[in-house]
């Protein structure tokens, strides 16, 4: 059943504090498994990014993109860290309906010791006609790195 | 009223607010802009909700692309004589810096105009131009305004 990132068992012991923008969009876990989260984006006319066609915005489902895969470079970690979105780039496949919610999956494919990548798709009702696919990539923003393991960095750690 | 009505009467008041306004998403992240001498500058007020760290605090990243494809997009309907709003086709953001709980300001740059498709670099900045908290890259599709163009009673 979907649920709130701070009520599900995976992501709750990331989030001491809920996450404002991500509880004012609403936003739902779905699914969790081993380096794999979908989670979903209810919508609503006020994510409507043109008004003749009712499309809604990109910028809702880039943000659904990066609260998921942001999320899972966080829980695909060994040791629990933040981190921070380094670059993102989304292909907006077609134009997205008002009034179906917006699901995305996110993979992990890599952690190195510095960064997390992960790939995310996003699709309204139908799973195999996706509207958006998104590459994105994670500063693992602390602990700190020593200065010995630092100059190994770009080595994946695993 | 229609879009293309909504983005004369912008220019026409010489205020981007008017058009700004008619996008639901711009007003629900709040986003503002003003008319300068170089073009567009697009602003978004901090709010407690935009937030997607907060312990820094800091903007959530998604907000942040949000800000750089609606300045992207409103900086070439502003530029150019367009009548639909542009649709983005890929979008790819560098997060340089966090942005902090501060008022965020956005310009975009046409770098390249073509037919059917243009190129708008972004760059987004909170205390100092010289020092963005992100860049970004949006190619968007123009092709509803010069059909529109192309046809009587369209």
């Amino acid at each position: 059943m979907a649920r709130r990132l701070q009520d599900d068992p995976v992501y709750s012991r990331f989030f001491a504090l809920p996450i404002p923008h991500v509880e004012a969009l609403g936003i739902l876990v779905v699914e969790t498994g081993p380096r794999r989260v979908v989670m979903r984006l209810p919508v609503h006319g006020g994510l409507v990014g043109n008004p003749d066609s009712g499309a809604l915005h990109g910028g809702a489902i880039t943000t659904l993109i990066d609260t998921a895969a942001g999320c899972l470079a966080m829980a695909s970690l060994e040791e629990p860290s933040p981190v921070a979105t380094l670059d993102l780039r989304v292909d907006f496949l077609r134009p997205a309906l008002d009034g179906l919610d917006v699901e995305v999956e996110a993979v992990c494919h890599q952690v190195t010791r510095q960064v997390v990548f992960c790939r995310a798709e996003a699709w309204q009702g139908e799973r195999a006609a996706p509207i958006a696919a998104a590459l994105g990539s994670f500063m693992i923003a602390g602990p700190p790195l020593q200065a010995a393991e630092d100059r190994g960095s770009g080595v994946p750690a695993s | 009223m229609r879009i293309r009505e909504v983005i004369a009467e912008a220019r026409r008041r010489d205020d981007p607010n008017h058009l700004i306004d008619a996008v639901p998403y711009a007003g629900t992240l709040g986003l503002r802009g003003a008319a300068t001498p170089e073009g567009l500058v697009t602003r978004l007020p901090f709010r407690q909700d935009l937030v997607g760290n907060p312990h820094l605090p800091a903007l959530h990243g998604g907000v942040v692309a949000a800000f750089l494809e609606l300045t992207a997009a409103f900086s070439l309907l502003w530029r150019l004589d367009g009548d639909a709003i542009p649709r983005s086709v890929t979008l790819s953001v560098d997060y340089l810096r966090s942005a902090g709980p501060r008022e965020s300001f956005g310009r975009g740059e046409i770098t390249r105009l073509g037919r059917r498709v243009a190129n708008v670099r972004v760059l987004a900045w909170q205390d100092d131009p010289a020092r963005p908290f992100a860049q970004g890259n949006v190619h968007l599709l123009i092709t509803p305004h010069l059909e529109a163009a192309g046809t009587s009673g369209r």
